[in-house]
């Protein structure tokens, strides 16, 4: 059992495990059919949803980033010419405006996803642990940080943007005038500083959400490793680093892949804070492609970078499974787990 | 158990093939029909102070329509936020309103999806004829020389708005009537965090609206005769670096401005802390605003012989919202009927007074309403000084690549940075790439 | 922690409260600027900020409902919101106890799959979306476009990847021998997925449920061109505060606290069943 033999990945988990539908099938009274059809019954909801609003839709995409689908076409879309690769071809082309400014964004999302996903994690987790504890105001202090996961995110973005204001923003009236840190009033919504803006944003709305998987996560960590830590002698800091984290270990392989995916492709924040067009600095991709589709009516063009961005994202994803997989089949001393399971059962 | 994959095998089957029918294009692309004959959908757009305010405006007069014809109109008013895109999924999917409006600026772009009702000599005559409209507003409905694609509802019009007080306190008698008036001007107030001007520096439609009109001042119109984008011609360089000097060079303008996106210039503008807008029909904001009539003025917007004119003495684009009707509908007859309807003289009159704006309608002109302080100033412009941004299908893609130039031009005059004429053509060309290619 | 009987040293207790008191200023610092940007008249709203409004007015909470037909979308919001998240917990339950509990042909297919659905910029799907919906109703009649089950419908979808992702997790860390006995006493598999493994799993199914009704709750995009005056839910409704020449910040405000007002209350009830332990639950 135990939250270590769950590390087992969802990808690999065909190997490693046995199951109780095949390997100990004969205790089970139901037939054959019964036995081996349920999975795919159990399945089949999920699966015929995704198909439905997720692959089939993106199958099309993928049909019309070979199109030149402009407003010309958009009346129905199967009659736009082929462009063969056409599309693709400019979007890499890295010497021309368009290129340019699409490996521009590239970089720009890479650095915010890397950054904002880090601080996301750090602060959930951070968060998480801190309220294991029981202390007074504890389920208030949690409803209090669930609260950017729970407000509009229109609402939320747009008091930022209303914050970040040069002129009458809070922040600037905090930094400039009350403690004096800069000359002169910064611009926060134009210019450099947009990146900085845009990741305190997409922080203050994200680590919510990892706050409260690993929370959820801790959980299932069971107390009595605890207690054998602490009879060892462990101090806390060495029980978060040598239980906690470890422990957490599938769950965080999990989060932190979604998480990285979502910012990646995150549209809401950087559209609210900044409207149509984002300054350079933070000229997050899902934007780009936003605009080099929907602004200017060019859905092919739009298409293609996608499709870009889907094997870009894939490639990633797959390293980021390929590695962490092997680190968590690294042995890792499941010893005491498994003297807990016998104890349990 | 074989059986149950096969049922599982076959519902997935059957789910792929339900959707790659759905792959094969949207409408029932054909013509429209009278199949439906008492029954109108309409998307209207936000005029009013908030879509509730709209309906309480519409209607009574759908319910007036309705009594008239039997025709029942159903209307939803859409936000502008998701206007655009609305009309295109319907575009393409060809599960759209009868009726819609639509931003003037969008005509020849949704013209050219070849989705709406071409407006030609046979359709005009069911609404009561062509000459009933206002020419300039003609002029943004759609590509020249071809059928119009919408007809004009509400027009609008840029004018200064300046305030009285600051004026006087400044010791300024009259508003400026030329650019260079207008920094003299602009210069005397700006001082003690008080500005002279007001601009929405983020706001893309808005900056188009600005460097289109000072572009047409400078001779330059940022398309050729043929529709091929110009956007590095001498005019359209000196009419951009023109607009961002007012912050960059002539300091009338507050750099905070560059980061304005959402009106917040009129609310500075009505709190007293800049003394001059050019704005399309602010009256209305003003008032919500807390500013009372009498605290503002109104002049036509400068040109540089100080009187306002056709060509290098326009002063306005030609700002406002077009009906047009889905080719597809099934109720063509009635859709042409409420169109009508709505650009007959006294629904004009109105519905134009509710809003604010100015009836496209000559006859609904006469109104008085349409002649007081706020009014009479944008009824004149759009008579003799206004011009239609350009009629051509990428004019979505220019709003966009120009607009985002000038936006970060505002940015760089604002951190301090020079702005160049060498500095405007460098984003202006990268605009201009950023242009398809035909 | 409470599981070490030791009490903890004074360098974790100090850099907690630290730590826990800047993040709940960073967490409350825009929601304080909701709160007194909702009590001010507009005209001092769009003014220089201060800490402590000047004049004091409740205006903004009694024009929102008037403004935008605001407790419409919040209706259309729990309506949708709702169901899209009970339709997935229940679907993701099953999916993840397939994958957990079963060996069968195309597992990692599937697994694989559902992730990658991750990777495929939103915008995209939009318009394709929205075709199959147009024409799945001009096919069968049944109207998805424009109606909250439509939006149900791909919300729903929208959070089943995840879910199921982390179910498949939960599910995989409570004891198998406990499903097993249970098979053993004769349940059916599904008995025993809902008498044992559920229960075991309660803190990741309210995880699972809350970060449902979230991406329902807070998604604009699809919301804005799938919706109709009817259907319209509060994410895009919101916007509405924004009109073609005023932004009624006052009452954006206002709006935005009224309506997640209800939903921290939930989180308030809710989040008791986010920490029963696992071990509490399951194993007795």
């Amino acid at each position: 059992m135990t939250t270590t033999t769950a590390s087992a990945q969802p990808g690999e988990r065909t190997v490693g495990k046995s199951s109780p539908g095949t390997a100990r099938g004969p205790r089970r009274r139901p037939g054959r059919i019964r036995r081996l059809g349920l999975p795919y019954l159990l399945l089949l909801p999920a699966l015929l949803l995704e198909l439905l609003v997720h692959l089939v839709p993106m199958v099309i995409g993928v049909v019309m980033s070979f199109k030149e689908l402009t407003q010309f076409y958009i009346r129905d879309w199967t009659t736009a010419p082929w462009t063969g690769l056409d599309n693709f071809t400019m979007s890499v082309d890295f010497d021309a405006p368009v290129g340019e400014a699409l490996l521009h964004s590239f970089l720009v999302t890479c650095a915010f996803t890397v950054l904002s996903v880090g601080l996301c994690w750090l602060i959930g987790t951070a968060a998480a642990i801190c309220m294991q504890d029981t202390f007074r105001g504890r389920g208030l202090l949690r409803a209090i940080f669930l609260v950017p996961y729970a407000l509009p995110v229109y609402a939320a973005v747009i008091t930022w943007a209303f914050m970040f204001q040069h002129d009458n923003g809070l922040v600037n009236h905090v930094l400039h005038d009350q403690l004096g840190l800069t000359d002169k009033p910064s611009f926060w919504l134009i210019g450099d500083n947009s990146f900085v803006a845009l990741l305190v944003v997409s922080v203050w709305k994200g680590w919510p959400f990892a706050f409260l998987i690993v929370m959820a996560g801790l959980q299932n960590i069971p107390r009595e490793l605890y207690e054998a830590a602490a009879l060892d002698g462990a101090g806390v800091w060495q029980q978060i680093r040598r239980i906690t984290l470890p422990s957490l270990r599938p769950v965080n392989q999990v989060l932190v892949l979604v998480l990285f995916l979502w910012t990646f492709n995150d549209f809401n924040t950087p559209f609210v804070l900044f409207g149509k067009a984002a300054p350079e600095a933070a000229d997050l991709i899902s934007l780009h492609i936003y605009q080099s589709s929907f602004v200017t009516w060019n859905f092919g063009t739009g298409s293609a970078m996608s499709v870009l961005l889907l094997l870009f994202l894939l490639l990633v994803t797959g390293v980021y499974l390929f590695l962490t997989s092997r680190a968590t089949r690294a042995p890792r001393t499941p010893r005491k787990h498994e003297e807990r399971r016998t104890a349990d059962a | 158990m074989r059986s149950i994959r096969a049922a599982a095998v076959g519902a997935v089957t059957l789910s792929l093939a339900l959707a790659a029918t759905a792959c094969g294009g949207g409408s029932s692309s054909g013509g429209g029909s009278n199949d439906s004959p008492k029954e109108l959908t309409y998307w209207a757009s936000n005029q009013g102070a908030g879509v509730e305010v709209d309906k309480k405006v519409l209607q009574p007069e759908l319910d007036k329509f309705e009594k008239e014809t039997g025709i029942k109109v159903k209307l939803e008013v859409v936000p502008w936020s998701d206007l655009l895109n609305r009309i295109l999924t319907a575009t393409t999917s060809g599960q759209g309103p009868d009726v819609l409006n639509i931003g003037n600026t969008w005509s020849a772009s949704l013209q050219a999806t070849g989705a709406l009702l071409p407006w030609d000599a046979k359709n005009f005559e069911k609404i009561g004829g062509r000459d009933r409209f206002v020419d300039s507003a003609l002029g943004s409905t759609g590509v020249q020389g071809q059928d119009p694609a919408a007809v004009p509802l509400y027009s609008m019009a840029y004018a200064l708005y300046y305030n009285k007080r600051m004026f006087a306190d400044a010791g300024i008698t009259k508003p400026p009537a030329t650019w260079d008036e207008l920094v003299a001007t602009g210069k005397k107030i700006s001082k003690g965090g008080k500005w002279g001007l007001g601009a929405e520096g983020a706001n893309l439609s808005n900056n188009i609206h600005q460097v289109f009109v000072l572009g047409k001042q400078h001779g330059a119109d940022f398309f050729t005769a043929d529709g091929k984008p110009d956007f590095t011609s001498d005019g359209a360089v000196a009419a951009v670096k023109q607009y961002v000097d007012l912050m960059a060079a002539d300091k009338v303008v507050a750099p905070g401005n560059a980061e304005y996106a959402q009106n917040q210039s009129l609310s500075d503008f009505a709190k007293g802390r800049t003394a001059m807008v050019l704005w399309q029909t602010a009256s209305a904001t003003f008032k919500t605003m807390g500013m009372k009539d009498d605290e503002w003025g109104v002049a036509p917007a400068p040109v540089p012989s100080g009187t306002p004119g056709a060509d290098r003495a326009t002063n306005s684009m030609v700002a406002g919202i077009n009906m047009a009707v889905f080719k597809n509908s099934d109720n063509l007859d009635g859709a042409t009927r409420f169109v009508k309807f709505m650009t007959s003289d006294a629904e004009q009159k109105l519905l134009n007074k509710a809003y604010g704006s100015i009836p496209p309608v000559k006859a609904a002109q006469s109104d008085p309403a349409f002649n007081t302080q706020a009014t009479a100033v944008l009824r004149e412009t759009l008579a003799t000084s206004a011009a239609a941004l350009p009629q051509v299908s990428d004019e979505s893609q220019f709003e966009t690549a120009v607009g985002t130039a000038v936006k970060e031009l505002f940015a760089d005059a604002a951190a301090g940075r020079e702005v160049t004429t060498e500095s405007v053509k460098e984003k202006l060309a990268k605009a201009q790439q950023q242009m398809p290619n035909k | 922690m409470p599981r070490s009987p030791m009490a903890a040293p004074r360098s974790f207790t100090w850099t907690r409260r630290v730590f826990l008191t800047l993040l709940t200023g960073f967490v409350l610092l825009p929601v304080y600027v909701m709160v007194s940007s909702s009590l001010k008249p507009l005209e001092d709203v769009a003014g220089q900020f201060h800490w402590l409004p000047g004049n004091l007015t409740v205006r903004p909470y009694i024009d929102i409902w008037s403004t935008v037909p605001l407790a419409k979308y919040f209706v259309n919001s729990l309506i949708v919101a709702g169901a899209a998240t009970a339709c997935s917990v229940v679907i993701a339950v099953f999916a993840a106890y397939a994958v957990s509990r079963y060996e069968f042909r195309g597992k990692r297919v599937f697994s694989v799959a559902v992730l990658s659905t991750q990777m495929f910029p939103g915008i995209l799907f939009l318009l394709p979306l929205f075709l199959i919906y147009v024409n799945i109703g001009n096919a069968t009649g049944i109207a998805l476009f424009g109606s909250r089950g439509g939006l149900i419908l791909t919300y729903l979808t929208f959070s089943l990847p995840f879910s199921i992702w982390m179910l498949i997790g939960y599910f995989d860390s409570v004891p198998r021998d406990l499903d097993e006995a249970a098979l053993v006493d004769g349940c059916g598999p599904l008995r025993a997925l809902f008498k044992v493994v559920v229960p075991a799993a309660v803190p990741g199914i309210v995880a699972v449920a809350v970060y449902a009704f979230m991406t329902a709750w807070g998604e604009v995009l699809f919301a804005s061109v799938m919706t109709n005056d009817a259907t319209r839910t509060l994410a895009v409704g919101l916007q509405g505060y924004s009109t073609q020449n005023d932004v009624y910040w006052n009452q954006i405000m206002a709006a935005s606290l009224v309506v997640s007002v209800p939903v921290v209350a939930g989180f308030l009830l809710l989040q008791r069943y986010l920490v029963a332990g696992l071990t509490a639950g399951a194993v007795k």
